[in-house]
């Protein structure tokens, strides 16, 4: 285990407080995602948003140069696969990813 | 100055949490630990303690609603026995981790089954390791002294720990004694408004009971550990703030009669004055018998146990709960563990009484003295004997 998110005991907060917030932001829940990536085809998507919504990690957000798409984010992505089996058009599909390409291209960290 | 009136213990527990002017009291009632939360159910009604009580519908939601409760800022109470305390038990460990400075009046009792309502402390060896800081009385004075205590230790800046304040179940709960009740100036001065150290406040918003994952959950029990260990030196103080605002002396370890003893009984709650009447006997007869109390049970006062033991050959240590599959009880299987780490060379002789309610005579603890030194002479294993089991 890699010494990212490790804090000292002496400097947690009071009980393990969270003292920040939005403290998560800051986990990779992409560390856990493994051998493949959900990639979205813009061809066959229909801009409906269910993907942005329904991401329990919230890796998609709206693409900010291409309106009613939406980007992804492998930081966040842990790769349940959820977006590819509710998109309604199916335009989400796995892709195969190489372990030292895992943090994607937007990766938010 | 205080009034010496004639009280029921549990009464007499609840005015003194009254005195201590607990903002919320939340609790369910269960026997033997019924009378104190009634009678504080009736202070509140009377208009007569200006607190929250919030009559829950099961410990498990008394002891969330004290972290609630706690967590926003209010000085807070429970009070609990045997299966409620067993169905607070998760909560338990909450309270601790997140550092709720909660105080809870524990009536010690049985657990099931058989169903038994009676006296023994099977219920609170159950959640010895709970984190919460564990003080054991005597007697109704005790048990007011150490409800004051308890929150002035709970609420110390440098602690923020819960603390359980452990009565036996009707032998204490249901007895009137004579208690001195100090005025309501002697405790303001003794405990001031409570200051909580961190409280949920919209204006510095905080999260409370956050996902330790691997990576911190290490370093959070760890930092609960040492809280623990360190609440050992405030505890002493405000023991020592005691003894000069009422003039009662309390100590982690309490000896009784141990100069030049070679046996010591050591004991945890009322059975400790029973006895002491047992030592003041066998002393009349020349055997040289005394006594080591266990005041505070978390954090365990080892260094004082070692001193207050050692010039003794043969302990006594009696139980009141069994550890089923392990050939002890739990006080003296940890006993036997602490002192075997220091090096000690005590003979430790086991007993386990009173279970569920069954009295223990003073002439069953000569008998224990008498079977002790004749197994440590015989240099016999360091087993354990339940008590008056009729076979
Ligand atoms: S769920 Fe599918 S169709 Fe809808 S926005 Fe996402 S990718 Fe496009
Ligand atoms: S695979 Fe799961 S985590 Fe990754 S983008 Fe899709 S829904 Fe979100």
């Amino acid at each position: 285990m890699a010494d990212e998110g490790m804090t000292p005991w002496k400097d947690l907060a009071l009980g393990c407080a969270g003292t920040e917030p939005g403290s998560s932001r800051r986990f990779n829940t992409g560390d856990w995602r493994s051998r493949r990536y959900p990639v979205t085809d813009r061809e066959t998507c229909i801009k409906c948003g269910l993907c942005w919504i329904i991401c329990p990690d919230m890796a998609y957000s709206p693409d900010p140069k291409d309106e009613g798409y939406y980007t992804w984010d492998g930081y966040y992505c842990k790769g349940c696969g959820i977006c590819i089996e509710e998109c309604p058009k199916d335009a989400i599909s796995w892709k195969e990813e190489k372990e030292e390409d895992k943090y994607g291209p937007a990766c938010g960290a | 100055m205080g009034r010496r009136v004639g009280l029921e213990v549990s009464l007499a527990c609840a005015e003194a949490v009254g005195l201590c002017n607990a903002d919320v009291v939340a609790a369910y009632p269960i026997t033997p630990q019924t009378h104190i939360v009634e009678h504080l159910s009736e202070m509140v009604a009377d208009g007569r303690l200006d607190a929250e009580f919030v009559p829950v519908e099961s410990e498990h939601s008394a002891m969330s609603c004290c972290v609630g409760s706690s967590a926003a800022g209010a000085r807070t109470f429970t009070s609990t026995s045997s299966q409620g305390l067993a169905l607070m038990h998760e909560i338990l460990f909450i309270a601790a981790s997140l550092r709720m400075p909660i105080v809870m009046a524990t009536a010690n009792r049985s657990l099931s089954g058989p169903i038994s309502i009676w006296n023994d402390h099977s219920d609170i060896m159950a959640e010895r390791d709970i984190g919460w800081i564990q003080t054991f009385a005597e007697n109704g004075q005790e048990v007011v002294d150490l409800t004051m205590h308890a929150f002035k230790v709970a609420e110390d800046k440098r602690v923020c720990l819960p603390v359980a304040v452990n009565l036996d179940g009707f032998i204490l709960t249901h007895v009137i004694e004579p208690i001195e009740m100090p005025d309501q100036e002697e405790v303001d001065a003794y405990l001031p408004p409570f200051e909580p150290s961190q409280s949920l406040d919209p204006a510095k918003p905080i999260s409370m009971g956050i996902v330790g994952m691997p990576e911190i959950y290490t370093e959070a029990k760890k930092a609960n550990m040492v809280a623990l260990e360190e609440s050992y030196e405030v505890i002493k103080e405000h023991w020592d703030g005691l003894a000069k605002q009422f003039g009662r002396t309390y100590k982690p370890i309490e000896s009784y009669r141990t100069d030049d003893a070679e046996v010591l009984f050591v004991t945890m709650g009322s059975l400790g004055e029973t006895v002491m009447t047992a030592v003041d006997q066998m002393r009349d007869d020349g055997i040289k018998v005394g006594q080591v109390r266990i005041r505070l049970w978390r954090p365990f006062p080892l260094d004082d146990f070692m001193e207050a033991i050692a010039g003794a050959k043969t302990l006594i240590v009696i139980d009141r709960a069994l550890c089923p599959g392990i050939p002890a009880g739990p006080v003296a299987t940890e006993l036997r563990g602490m002192m075997y780490a220091k090096g000690a060379k005590q003979y430790v002789a086991n007993f386990v009484c009173g279970l569920g309610g069954r009295d223990v005579t003073r002439s069953q603890f000569v008998e224990m003295v008498q079977e002790a030194q004749k197994a440590a002479a015989n240099g016999e294993e360091m087993t354990c004997r339940m008590v008056g089991v009729k076979e």
